[in-house]
């Protein structure tokens, strides 16, 4: 044992591509994807009306809700948190939105109304995301607690506000934010465009996105990396918080109401879109991209189940079914990985 | 003292690369406190392991009781045959009480098959009180100092009418007083004719509680003798004798401007956490170009005062200076600011991202630097500083996006060494850069803080391996029990010099003959100013 061996013969071999052809590899990549295209198949096959413009316009219309906020949980989720409070803050947001255009009465904003209710959902959106942010990583409540605990505090005040009761009655301005298009196309699928675009340059090309990556595939080490850890932590919070207020006044706008009880298990599904699309729940791995195919699965499904009139009890046992299952493949995966 | 209650013979243990055990034997008798010495990567661990049956043997033969061991035993074979191992981290669940730890999983049983509840407190009681210990059975081990805990794992064995206990470590976290009392448990267990294997640095204790000693080196039986008629002396010459395993350098870069200054480090230190130590006034100082070795114990301090200095973890008073500006450090990022870098002691739990790539797990620290308008990473500047730093230092990869996990452990160490050269640091504080790593690259290794040194870097080298910190560094700083027990250059240092001041806390000589009854006196701690 002596320095003689310097030439080491022991150093790293270049990790060798792996031979032939990997169903699981394949499937990690490509599952979803091509589960959503056979799926987009079969429908069209069994209901003719499942391709027409308008129904499709209908889907993506709707996905856009959630996959707006999902963008948001994919970064909550690849720092290794959740946030399960996303439905309700999603309502709290288009109420209080709404309850202060109404009231106050819509020419007081000459004609802007919708303005003001936007930036009242998302000042909202992102004050809940900032207590939670701040609770987490203040207190070391895990996550899941706190936004458990928000996800119940912020319904109940959602309902407080206006008895339980809807808000109706806006203006066309407002209106147009669901329901209008551009060239065709609906105004919350352009909204989730530019949002999901944003979140993939963010967590692709920028500091900030290296920093959430890093946090949650090694806490410690993003900490002796120089990373103020907990301020990643709150900020993912603030920004899901935002896009679930976004969300929420897209989702009035579109309903012509702010309900109450709008969003309700919307954080199931925004979860369920980011886990399908590969983000895995350990943190520091995943994506926008699989998330976006993840909600855009989960829109299929839902809309392919009604139109084939499947009682809609069925498509919750579906929806909890797939989540599993997807979980359960990355677990899998990631074994099979680590044992390369 | 009686028959002989275990006979070990001939036992090898082979790694893929690495011979662990070279035909090492052990005889323990009955009634007997054996001490197991030998310096890291001894092989004492491994034996450990293997006599626990956590680990099979590739060779030898292992008679306990007269009885040979079957090679195939698990843990919990061995355990009920008597042999119990107790662990430096323990093996108790917080939340349960301190019976319930003692009789986990062998609960006693009412005829119906529900846990007789009663008989397991009054059982623990009896086996606590005669020990003679002042713990109820009902309290949870949560709230116990680290010495209670150890009490209860020397309890739980008794529960499992335990032959040999295996101590590895035992006073590693304990004080003056409490290593006391666990010798005077010890002597009444060996007068009840159970035997001890007692596994420590701390070679002063030997001489207090141990009957023999057995010494191992490099996988390899040395000899075992009486520690009557034995000094602490005798046990170093045993332990050390070896071929050189790193040359010396002979070039030195040293100049004279003080690059990192410390002064007065301290800390109370928390008595249920054995991570976080006392340290006790501490003052570095390094020079550019200078290569400062820490040695000590684990737990002496060494690694603690550098995440101090780091900012990873905080302290009660003390000044660190860099480059002659006092620098205010309460984080790891405030560290990197004032031109610190650490290479943590380890690699994969503090280091790596390892599912992350080559190329993001070297420049993240550096990005603040390769940024467009803060924000956007520059890609460009990145590419280009990952291929000039795999140049440098030889890093063997496909390409830059292969996760560093699939890396092997001297490839990442240099992914690390440089992700912190990248930073330019003034400082660079590395800790077991050679931990777990193949000599070939231990040297490239070395030959990195080299450079770093003829660079004007002040460079600290923490290492468990005497021979390493001897090899790179200029000077050596001895750490004990969170004291500076010495610093002397290191082309005068022997080894036999480096162990007693990091054993004993003086030279070799001065303490010759003298006993320090339970040297883990608790080092008083100076007040926060």
């Amino acid at each position: 044992m002596t320095t003689a061996a310097t030439t080491s013969p022991l150093a790293t071999q270049p990790p060798k591509k792996p031979r032939g052809f990997d169903i699981v590899q394949f499937l990690e990549k490509y599952g979803v994807l091509l589960f959503l295209i056979v799926l987009c198949i079969a429908f069209g096959i069994s209901s003719p009306n499942f391709l027409s413009v308008r129904n499709v316009t209908n889907i993506l219309t709707e996905v856009s809700i959630y996959g707006i906020v999902a963008v948001g949980m994919t970064c909550v989720i690849l720092t290794g948190g959740v946030d399960l409070a996303v439905g309700s803050v999603l309502a709290f947001g288009a109420l209080a939105g709404a309850w202060v255009v109404t009231n106050v009465g819509a020419g007081a904003f000459f004609g802007m109304g919708f303005l003001v209710a936007l930036i009242i959902s998302c000042a909202i959106g992102t004050l809940t995301g900032y207590i939670h942010g701040k609770t987490i990583t203040l207190f070391n409540v895990p996550p899941f607690i706190v936004t458990l605990g928000g996800m119940t505090i912020w319904r109940g005040a959602t309902l407080l506000m206006n008895d339980g009761a809807p808000i109706a009655g806006f203006d066309a301005g407002y209106r147009w934010w669901g329901r209008g298009d551009v060239l065709g196309i609906p105004v919350p699928v352009l909204v989730l465009f530019v949002v999901a675009a944003a979140g993939y340059v963010v967590l692709r090309y920028t500091r900030y996105g290296r920093q959430i990556y890093a946090v949650g595939g090694n806490p410690e080490a993003a900490r002796l990396t120089g990373i103020n850890v907990p301020r990643v932590l709150v900020s993912v919070y603030v920004i899901v918080g935002f896009l679930a207020g976004l969300a929420g006044f897209l989702l009035s706008a579109r309903l012509g109401s702010a309900e109450a009880i709008a969003g309700t298990s919307y954080e199931l599904r925004i979860i369920a879109s980011v886990v399908i699309g590969g983000t895995s729940l350990f943190g520091g791995m995943g994506g926008i991209g699989g998330t976006m195919i993840g909600a855009l699965l989960i829109g299929v499904l839902l809309n392919g189940l009604v139109m084939m009139n499947v009682s809609p009890y069925f498509q919750q046992i579906v929806m909890g079914v797939i989540i599993v299952l997807a979980v359960a493949f990355d677990t899998y995966a990631k074994m099979r990985r680590g044992k390369r | 003292m009686g028959q002989t209650i275990l006979k070990a013979a001939d036992i090898k243990k082979v790694f893929p690369g690495v011979v662990a055990l070279d035909g090492v034997r052990l005889d323990i008798e009955e009634g007997e406190v054996h001490a197991l010495l030998g310096e890291n990567g001894a092989g004492k661990s491994t034996f450990l392991k293997i006599l626990a049956g956590a680990q099979p043997s590739d060779g030898g033969s292992m008679l306990f009781n007269g009885q040979p061991l079957d090679p195939a035993d698990t843990p919990l074979a061995r355990q009920r045959l008597g042999i119990v191992t107790i662990y430096q981290e323990f093996n108790l669940l917080p939340a349960m009480t301190i019976a319930e730890n003692m009789y986990l999983g062998r609960e006693p049983l009412r005829r119906n098959g529900l846990i007789d509840w009663r008989r397991m407190y009054r059982d623990a009681q009896k086996v606590i009180d005669d020990l003679g210990l002042d713990l109820d059975p009902r309290m949870p081990v949560r709230v116990l100092s680290v010495a209670e805990q150890q009490m209860v794992e020397i309890s739980k064995a008794l529960t499992m009418n335990a032959r040999l206990i295996i101590m590895d470590e035992p006073t590693a976290a304990l004080s003056g007083k409490e290593v006391d009392k666990l010798h005077e448990i010890i002597h009444g267990l060996r007068a009840k004719g159970i035997s001890i294997i007692y596994v420590t640095h701390r070679l002063i204790e030997v001489t207090a509680v141990c009957d023999r000693f057995t010494v191992f080196r490099d996988g390899r039986y040395v000899d075992t003798r009486p520690v009557a008629g034995s000094t602490v002396q005798d046990m170093v010459r045993l332990m050390v004798g070896r071929d050189v395993e790193f040359q010396r350098r002979r070039d030195r870069f040293a100049g004279d401007r003080v690059m990192l200054e410390v002064r007065g480090v301290s800390r109370a230190g928390s008595a249920t956490d054995p991570h976080a130590c006392v340290l006790s006034d501490l003052s570095v100082q390094v020079r550019a170009g200078e290569i400062v070795g820490f040695a000590g114990l684990v737990g002496a301090g060494r690694t603690e005062l550098a995440r101090v200095i780091f900012g990873a973890d905080g302290c009660d008073s003390g000044v660190v200076l860099v480059d002659g500006q006092t620098a205010t450090i309460r984080s790891p990022s405030d560290a990197i600011a004032a031109g610190i870098a650490l290479v943590p002691e380890d690699r994969k739990q503090q280091g790596c991202f390892l599912p992350h790539s080559i190329r993001h797990n070297m420049s993240l620290p550096s990005l603040k630097r390769l940024s467009k308008w803060k924000f956007f990473v520059d890609e460009a500047g990145e590419r280009a500083l990952i291929a000039d730093y795999t140049r440098k230092l030889g890093i063997r990869m496909a390409n830059d996006e292969v996760a560093i996990g699939t890396l092997s452990g001297g490839n990442q160490q240099k992914v690390l060494l440089a992700r912190c050269m990248a930073l330019h640091p003034k400082v660079l504080i590395v800790d077991e850069p050679t931990r777990g790593i193949d000599i070939g690259a231990k040297a490239e290794v070395h030959q990195v803080l080299f450079e770093m040194a003829k660079a004007g870097v002040a460079v600290i080298v923490i290492s468990s391996e005497l021979p390493e910190v001897m090899a790179v560094s200029d000077r050596i700083i001895t750490f004990r029990e969170g004291r500076i027990t010495g610093s002397l250059p290191a082309e005068d240092a022997t080894e036999e010099e480096l162990m007693s001041l990091m054993a004993l806390g003086g030279p070799a000589s001065s303490l010759a003959g003298s006993s320090l009854p339970g040297s883990g006196a608790a080092a008083h701690v100076h007040a926060a100013h």
